[in-house]
Order: C-alpha cells, then structure tokens, then sequence
C-alpha cells in the first residue's frame, strides 16, 4: 500500500517529521518498506535562469552562461545545445552531488573559463531519459525554488506493508486513524477534494432529494447490500493534474475522470466503487449467482467464462461484472459517456477470494473486499463518492438506492486488563489499557469492550491483547529471560537424531562434502530408480523436472557429480542425508557418492580411481559408527537394477531387513541422467538400523601371553564368495581372533575356475601359552572350515 | 731385559686412537688383548718373572689391560656414531614432497546452523521434534486457524501432491514445520519446549526464493510464558547464534493465523558494499517471525487456552546462516558446487556444543 505524505495529512492533522512517520508506522504492524523521497535526492537543485549565453571563446560546443540564481549571478560554462538566454534551468551550485553518476560538483576552468556550478540534463538528475539538453522548466518558475517542488516531486511516497487481517488500513483515512490513535496527530474529518485538489469537508446534507432512483434487484447473498446512484449529465475526460499526479505517485495509471475517482476512493478510504455508462445498462441491475458458461469481457483484457454460482452483477442482457472483483468492457465508462451509475456494495469477503483464487484475479477491489471492507461506510461511501464526481465531472445526481443491509453487528469482546498482563509480562495499569482502547475506537463497557465496525479481525480476548501491545509498544514491553530447566534437562535430540548427526560426521571426515537437494525431482529420472507413485507426484510442479517427490536421493546426488566433473573437477565425494518418499512412507536415507579420481595422481602412490570397493568402506564404516556390528550382517547380490549387476550388493539384518546397497552404478543409469560412468554410490536406510542398547562396557580382559599369526593358502572355488570363507574361518575356533585376506590370485599354476586366497589368522590363547600341537589342531580346523566351502590347502 | 711399560702404554693407546672404523679397532683390540695379543703375551709372560718382578710389573700390566679396555669402549662409541651419522647422511629425503593426500570434507552450512541453533535452544531445556514433509491439510492449515478462505492462504504458496488424507483433500507438502507443533500437542501434555527443525516447501522460485527451504520452528507451552519471555528467549538466541551481545532486536506487530498477539523480529545490522555486520548500524533486517499462541489453536490440540498459553517463533534456516556465514548468494545452497562447498561447508570437527563454543 503507497501513499504520499501529503495525502496522508489530508486525513491526519500532525507536525510530526517523516522520520516520526515512518517509526510509528512500523511500530504499529503497518510495516514501512519505502520511503521514496525523490525532493531530498533533489533537494540541492533550485530553479535558475540564464541570462546571457555567449559562444567559449576556445571550444566549439560550449557556451559561457550567465544564469540568474537565488545566490546571484554566477557564470557557468554550459555544453547543452538549448542553453539559451531567458529560460528557467535547473542548477547545480558547487558542493551539489549529481544523482545519476553520484559525482560532486566544483568550481572548475573549463577551457580556461571559470564554471561555478552545472545546468542540469533530466538524465543527469534520474528524472528521464533525456540527455539531448538542460532541462527547461516552466516560464513562472520562482528563482531558487527547490526544482522538485517546480515538478511536484516534493511529496514523498511511502510503501508499507499492510498483513492480511488489517483490511482497515487499506485506504489512507484508515492509516491516518491508526497513527491518531498512536498519539501522532489528530485525525481529520471525512474529505474529499474538489476540482481544484482542495478538499472540503463531506456534508451529508449536500445532495438534493429527487424522485428519480435506480431498481436493483438483489438476489445473490454473498452480495449483502448493493448502493447505486444515477447521475445524468457528467462530463468525462481526462483528470485533473493533481488527481493524476496523485495515483500515478502511487503507482497507478490514470483512466479517465470518473474510474480515477473510483480509485482515488479505493485507496483514501479502502472503499472500492465501480462506475457503469448508464445508457449501456439494460433494463434492471440484478445482483445474481453467475450462470455456468456466462462470459464476461472484463477491463483488466481478458476474458472470463464462469463456473456458475460466482456472484455478478447483471443486466436484462447479460453480465456487467463479477461483483466486487472486476467490471466488464462493455458497461465501462468512456470519455463520451454522459450518465452513469455508480456502485458501492458489500461483498462476502470469503466469496470474493474463492472466486478472485479460481478465477485467478487479484484486484485493488478484490483485494480489499477479501480483506473486509467496513460495511459502515457503505452508504457514506457511495454519498461521498457522488459529491466528489459532481464537483470534478459536473452533472446531477439521483436519489441513491440500496438494496440489502450492511452487516453492522455489535462485537463485544471479554476484557480484563489483567488478562492482557497476564499474556504480555508487563504491567499495563487499566487506566492506560482503557485510553488505547478508546482511542483505537473500541469503547469498553465494564467487561466487555465494543470493537469498531471496521476492525472484523478483532473477535476474541486475544486480539485485544495485541491491540494494546502494539499501542503501548512491542518495544516497551521488558525482555526476560526464559527461565532455564531447574534439573538438567534430557537430551535435545533422541538417540536416532544424535545418530544421524554422528554419522554426518563420519562421512564428512571420511572425505566427503554434504549437499543438500531439493525433495522433488523429475518423474522421468525417478523411472530410472524405482515405480512412480501418483501420489507423491506434486498436483502444481515449479516445473517438470521437479514432480515428484524423490525415491532416491542418487539422481541428485549423481546429477551433481556430473556437473561437477563438467566444470573440470577429477573426482568428487558427495553425500545427502534427507527425506526418500516411496510406498512406505518418508523414510530418512543417507548417501554417499564418489566419481572419478581419489586424488590427484601421487608421486609414490600413483593414480586412484573411486572403485565399488570404496562404496562398500562408506556403508560399512556407517554401519559400524551407528552401532552396528558389522559381521551381523549379509551381503547379497540383489541390489535394486540401477547399480552394476555385478559390483553390487544389497546388506541386509536377518533375512528380510535392508538396511542397503553399495555399488557400482549401472552404465545405463549414468546414460539416462547424461553423467559419467564408474560412479559409486552407497545408501543407508538409517531407520532400518536398530538403535545400539545403552550400556556400559564389559570390564577388560586382556592376556599377557603370546598371540600367534598363521598364514594359509586355499584354492578356492571362483563363484564362491571369499566373505564366506574368511567368516567360516573366524568361527573355526574360539581363539580365533581375527583374520583377514592378504593376496587373491588367479592366474597360472591356478586352474580356471579356481582362486587362491591367502588368509592370515590370529590366535589369542586365554590360559597359557600354546603348544606346536595345540597350533597345530587349530589349524586343522581351519583348514576343515575351508574344504567344507570347497576350500583346498595349497 | 725389562720391559718399558710406558711405552707400550703408549703404543697400544696409539694404535686405539689410530682406528678409523668400528672393524679396524676390533682388529686392534685382537692385536692387543686377542688369545695371542701382545698385552695378553706380556701378561702371560709375569708367570715367568721373580716374584718381586711379579708384583712391579703384574700391577701395571693390569692397569694397563684397564685403561686398554675403556680406551676401546670409548672410541668404539665415538666410531659407531661417526659410522651412524655417515649413514643418516645418507638416508636424507626431501622434506618438501607432498603427503599422499588425505581430504577432509564438509558439513553442508544448512547442517551447521541447526546445529548451533539446537546447541543453544538445548541449553534451555528444548527437545527436537521433527513430522512428516508430506503433511495432511488439517496439520499444516486446518489446525493452525487457517480456515481454507483465509486470505493467509495465499502468502503460502502451497505445493500439493496427488495423494489425498482421509477427508479427501489432497496432501500438502508441508509450507512451514508448524504441523510438527500440532502433532507434539496432540501428542503430549504440556509443559512444552520444543524446536521443529527441517525442510519445508513453498511454490516460489526466484533470486531470493527456492522452493524448498528450511525452518527452525519452537512451541513453549506452560501456564507462565509471557510475550516478555519470548521476547527475552529470543534475545538470548540470537545473541548466542551471532556471538554479539546487545544486539539491537526490534519486535513489531504482525499478523500471523495461528499467534495473537504476533510479532516480527528484526535485528540491527548495518550494509557494507562487501558484507553485512551484525549487531551494529541504523538498518534494521528481518529475521523471524513469532507470537503467543492463538487460543484457537491451542483449542484444536485439546488444549484449553483458559489453563494453558505459550509462544511459538519460526526463522529461516537459509537466510541465519547466509547471515553469519556471510554467504551472499541463496540460490547455491542446493546447487553442490564443490567449490562452495568446500568454501562455505564447514569442518566436521568444529565443536557444536556451548561448552566448546559455537
């Protein structure tokens, strides 16, 4: 919502500064987001004129100026091709900033001549384009008149926000009656200006009683009371300067007389109207629910075919208009129009926004209606209104006819002042509660108080909490510390939280850089990962590639390998932890992916390329770090289709339990997501992990004797997997403490269909140290364990 | 003949101090006190002497064959560190070469501050609540004294999927975590300190809007929070969070369905061409929005606002850490070049509690 300040002390008497203005403002929820004030950008510049312009006597272009200012003569060397004797100039005196290049003027020799100050361009001072010349103000232009006041841009502008349950500020009369009841001034009776832009004080007396009046027919009951008036005679055409200055200094474009009058009240009082050319009505206005498919030829250009049930206002022919939304083309006013009739009613504020949301409209009208307008100013609207187009279009005007009540209700409200202490932690002494109360209009009566008719936003205690608060000031009311836990108070966040944090942790010092994507993607990639569910597909998408909401957290992830490798980076580590939506639910996934080199090539360990083996060390190093032993779980070759068949694997907790994959993901997937092949990736179902028992550790028990490694070397069969045989081996004995692989080979001396794998073990004995023999039988175990996996001592 | 046992005093000590290797001084020591040395000879000689030879020269045999002994252990020493630093001289590398690289990475910035945000709201006795992303209207609207013609509607934005609840209205994707504070009343009885933190959607895209974002919610619940209170909390959080103290916050009234009175917060700051500074200036930057909690809302949980009242705040994860990260640019938060990230994510060791520091 923009006003300027004048127009705001149309309604407001009040000495207070702009400065004032503005904090007030702020302070009471009508939030300031701008203040234009383009006479303070200009306020240097002052009206001069020139007086003599000579030719410099050593430069073509230029001209030597005497110019005629409020600080006497001054000679200033001008290069503009207008510059010219007996015009009024814009001057630049030394010391002045330049708005458009923000430079400063000196005092100069230009060619060896002296030059005290600049003629200004419009371009120079951000008025215009026009850089052709010096700007030539008007003939009667006071010498050393600030030139913004010349151009009627001494008025600043200023934009607040207005929330949505403050309709009642919608119009300037509104703001002022707010700032009167902050203590900033006194607010004015109603006014309305004439056809000079003085305002004069609305009499209700002013218009003449006569016979002749309009037939409305109301008959829809989201439209709760219909006024219209008939005014034979007026004339149209272009506005006023004032009133065009005036709505174009707050952003609109002006019309014609009549539809500027229009707006002029929908932004003084929130108070929209409408004007009709009378003699292109038809017969009776009818206030009716739309017919489905009815089509209305509306004057914001554009077209609109009715669902049916929207409520317009209509003639024998046809529909004029969607009632307090948008008029139509065909019954609008034009510069030939002689006789209208004007409207001011009362729509259903619900009504309004389902009709503007499906029809997609957003007016200054509908806005305002959506919001509330006071149905306590109908009638003077609508009387007000028709004074103002007399004195600016002439004609006269009918007796006004309203069809419907305005819903006036008397709201009372429970009020206790201390309640309102109770919520706001101050003490607000009743007196004072009382004086803002009254001053914001709500009158109070004992317990109750009487809420204004055009305050709808106010309906319970709550409310009238806030109005006291913001009156006395938000900033008045004392900080204090929220009382702290008196015990110390359990974790944060539960041990599934912590986890996840943990394991954030992990896989950042494990090299890898978090990311963090957004939850949908394109249904086309998502096909590549798992069956599209309708239901996650979003009804209204930003845009196709971000419909649905995402199985998988790879394709993001894969995506951004790929634009990284594209921008010259050799090998990227990312990982997402976040929100996966499938048939189950939101599940909470966490994924690593790694594509191209680990490194730059090394002087000693060479060049390394991200392989499936390093997935695996990601899932399996989560695995552990989220309480997990990692010898519980298996591992199996059933990886969802979009890794590699062969460098895959799913891991599972029992036999129905995943917890997730790693792998080399499928070349076709990298083809259909257009990224580089070889990319590994790993994914958690960190929910599918149970949580570690709290417990505290089992005392130590370590032994001083000896441990012994052995080592062994089976031919093993080439389809089996080498996991089973070093897991069998681990269980072989129970002194068995570790083993692990340190060679396979297949190659000659190894028959095809065989592999050699060198297993080293530990023995740790508990008792005593031990013998060749007892070695010996372990080893035999051992060995036993092989052959039954098709193992074979080399 | 007598033998001059100075002289072969000073013979042997001589031929100790001539040897330059460890090899050649165990070759002198053989020639001197080997089975067939010459001092072993001498000695071995003394059977042969007079007894009053015996006693002169036996005794300063025997001291020589001492000061022999410990003339060879010392210079062995002194040889075996010659010999070590002449190999050591040859092992030297070049202390320059690169390490085999081993890169740490990063925590996302979006990870951190709610980290920090959770550090500090822990200290006052807040749990972390979380809820779904795909919420059913009743939670995200409904509940939340957003009756479905609210004008508030509209400054939602709101994403819908196919799915539908069992009213049959479509599923929404959660437009604030404010339905994290539904389920948590409905859930549990009061006193409530919770904090929602999470991602949240509004179907919005420009420079300065993405259309998932990130929120910090929190609901206290009790019979004795005031707006004084929240005020202070919030003072107390954001101070914490920018490490300023007296940072100017200014609260102004505002409009919010589901508080009464509403609030939103600004913090004062000041503009530089490069960057902007927290806590110090006359421009003043909106940070979060907050309020007591409406009774109609505390109503829609079984709450009964003549018994129970309280606050509810919610800030913008994205726009807290662009603040204290000075991170210029929304936008690239979801865009994982590795390069910001590497920039703007932060070390995975940095304390994330009040007893290290934030």
């Amino acid at each position: 919502m923009k006003f300027t300040l004048n127009w705001l002390k149309e309604h407001l008497d009040t000495q207070a500064s702009l400065e004032d203005i503005s904090t007030t403002l702020t302070s009471i929820g009508l939030e300031v987001e701008g203040i234009e004030d383009a006479g303070a950008a200009l306020a240097a510049f002052t009206v001069a004129e020139i007086v003599e312009a000579k030719p410099h006597p050593d430069a073509d272009k230029l001209q030597v100026c005497k110019v005629n200012s409020a600080a006497g003569e001054l000679q200033i060397v001008c290069g503009a091709p207008n510059a010219r004797a007996g015009i009024k100039v814009a001057l630049a005196q030394v010391g002045a900033t330049i708005p458009n290049g923000d430079f400063k003027i000196k005092k100069s020799k230009i060619r060896g001549v002296e030059s005290c100050g600049m003629l200004c361009s419009a371009k120079e001072l951000n008025l215009g384009d026009d850089h052709a010349g010096i700007m030539e103000l008007a003939a009667d232009a006071p010498i050393g008149a600030p030139i913004a006041e010349i151009l009627g841009l001494g008025d600043p502008v200023i934009e607040i926000a207005i929330t949505p349950n403050r309709g009642d500020c919608l119009g300037v009369y509104g703001i002022a009656r707010d700032l009167a009841a902050a203590g900033l001034g006194v607010l004015r009776p109603l006014v309305y200006p004439t056809k000079d832009g003085q305002c004069v004080e609305y009499n209700t007396a002013a218009i003449p009683q006569t016979s002749e009046r309009l037939y409305i027919d109301l008959m829809e009951e989201t439209c709760k009371t219909f006024s219209g008036v008939l005014i034979h005679g007026v004339t149209n055409g272009p506005s006023p300067a004032w009133l065009r200055q005036r709505l174009e200094a707050i952003g609109l474009r002006s019309i014609s007389t009549l539809v500027d009058i229009t707006n002029y009240f929908t932004f003084a009082y929130g108070r929209p109207l409408h004007v009709y050319d009378a003699d292109k009505v038809q017969g009776t206005i009818t206030v009716r629910p739309a017919k489905e498919g009815e089509v209305l030829e509306a004057l914001n250009d554009k077209t609109y075919t009715l669902q049916g049930g929207e409520c317009v206002i209509a003639d024998d022919a046809g529909i004029l208009g969607l009632g307090g939304i948008v008029g139509g083309i065909p019954s609008s006013v034009t510069e030939e129009t002689k006789n209208i009739i004007l409207e001011c009613a009362w729509f259903d504020p619900v009504a309004i926004a389902m009709t503007a949301r499906a029809h997609q409209i957003n007016t200054d009208a509908a806005y305002r209606f959506e919001r509330t307008v006071d149905p306590a100013f109908v009638t003077i609207g609508i009387d007000m209104a028709a004074q103002m187009i007399l004195a600016l279009c002439g004609g006269v005007a009918m007796d006004s006819t309203h069809a419907g009540e305005p819903p006036i209700e008397e709201i009372l409200i429970d009020y206790h002042a201390a309640h309102v202490n109770a919520q706001a932690g101050v003490e607000i002494d009743e007196a004072r509660q009382v004086e803002i109360l009254e001053a914001l209009s709500f009158h109070a009566h004992g317990s109750k108080v009487q809420v204004p008719s055009w305050r709808s936003d106010c309906r319970i205690p709550a409310d009238i909490t806030e109005e006291v608060l913001r009156i006395y000031g938000y900033d008045n009311v004392p900080s204090r510390s929220l009382p702290k836990p008196e015990r110390t108070p359990a974790p944060s966040l539960s041990s599934q939280q912590a986890r996840i944090q943990q394991l954030k942790r992990l896989l950042a010092t494990r090299g890898l850089h978090e990311t963090c994507h957004y939850a949908f993607m394109s249904s086309t990639i998502a096909g590549q990962f798992a069956p599209i569910i309708d239901d996650l597909k979003l009804r209204n998408p930003i845009s196709a590639e971000l419909d649905l909401m995402r199985p998988t957290l790879l394709a993001h992830l894969m995506q951004a390998a790929g634009k990284n490798h594209a921008r010259g980076a050799s090998g990227i580590a990312l990982f997402e932890v976040g929100g996966i939506y499938t048939e189950r639910g939101q599940q909470t996934c966490i994924a690593t992916l790694r594509s191209g080199q680990k490194a730059h090539a090394h002087w000693k360990s060479g060049k390394a390329t991200y392989d499936w083996l390093d997935a695996k060390a990601d899932l399996f190093s989560l695995l552990e770090a989220a309480g997990l032993d990692p010898q519980k779980v298996q591992i199996s070759r059933e990886a969802p289709e979009y890794y590699h068949p062969g460098q895959s694997a799913v891991v599972t907790l029992g036999p129905k339990n995943i917890l997730g994959y790693f792998g080399t993901l499928h070349p076709l997937t990298c083809e259909a997501l257009d990224v580089p092949t070889g990319m590994v990736a790993c994914e958690l179902l960190i929910d599918a992990v149970p949580l570690p028992k709290a417990k505290a550790p089992k005392a130590l028990d370590v032994s001083d004797l000896q441990g012994v490694n052995r080592d062994f070397a089976f031919l093993y069969p080439r389809d089996h997997a080498a996991g089973d045989l070093l897991t069998a081996i681990r269980k072989a004995d129970a002194m068995i403490v570790d083993a692990w692989l340190f060679d396979v080979y297949a190659g000659e001396h190894v028959a095809q269909d065989q592999v050699s794998l060198a297993i080293g073990i530990r023995l740790m004995p508990t008792e005593k140290t031990l013998t060749d023999a007892e070695i010996e039988a372990v080893s035999a175990k051992v060995i036993d364990a092989a052959e039954a996996l098709g193992g074979k001592l080399r | 003949m007598s033998l001059d046992i100075e002289a072969l005093r000073q013979e042997a000590l001589d031929a100790v101090c001539a040897t330059t290797s460890t090899s050649a001084l165990e070759e002198t020591r053989v020639q001197w006190l080997g089975k067939k040395g010459r001092l072993t000879a001498e000695l071995k000689a003394i059977a042969q002497l007079s007894i009053e030879e015996k006693k002169a020269i036996g005794k300063s045999l025997n001291e020589l064959k001492l000061a022999l002994t410990d003339a060879i252990e010392s210079r062995k020493d002194a040889l075996k560190r010659e010999e070590m630093s002449a190999q050591l001289a040859q092992d030297v590398v070049d202390i320059s070469l690169p390490v085999v690289p081993e890169t740490m990475g990063t925590l996302h910035p979006i990870t951190r501050a709610m980290q920090e945000l959770i550090a500090i709201f822990a200290d006052f006795g807040f749990a972390v609540a979380e809820g779904p992303h795909v919420e059913e209207d009743f939670y995200n609207f409904t509940a939340l004294n957003i009756p479905e013609s609210h004008p508030a509607r509209q400054m939602h934005d709101t994403f819908y999927v196919q799915g539908t609840d069992d009213q049959g209205n479509p599923k929404v994707l959660r437009t604030h975590t404010s339905p994290v504070q539904i389920r948590t009343m409905l859930n549990s009885q009061p006193p409530i300190r919770i904090i929602a933190p999470g991602s949240t959607f509004r179907c919005d895209s420009d420079m300065t809007h993405t259309p998932m974002f990130h929120q910090i919610e929190g609901l206290v619940i009790d019979k004795t929070s005031t707006f004084a209170h929240l005020k202070g909390l919030l003072r107390d959080v954001v101070e914490a969070f920018f490490g300023v103290e007296n940072i100017p916050v200014r609260f102004r009234p505002s409009y919010f369905p589901f508080t009464e009175p509403s609030a939103e917060v600004d913090i004062g700051c000041k503009k530089t061409r490069d960057a902007l500074l927290i806590g110090q200036g006359d421009d003043w930057l909106e940070i979060l929005g907050c309020g007591m909690v409406h009774p109609n809302v505390l109503r829609h949980c079984n709450l009964d606002p003549e018994e129970w009242q309280g606050f509810a705040f919610g800030m913008g994860i994205e726009r807290l850490a662009m603040l204290k990260y000075n991170i210029p640019d929304l936008r690239k938060f979801f865009e994982s070049d590795i390069r910001w990230l590497q920039h703007y994510g932060t070390n995975p060791l940095a304390s994330t509690n009040l007893a290290e520091g934030l």
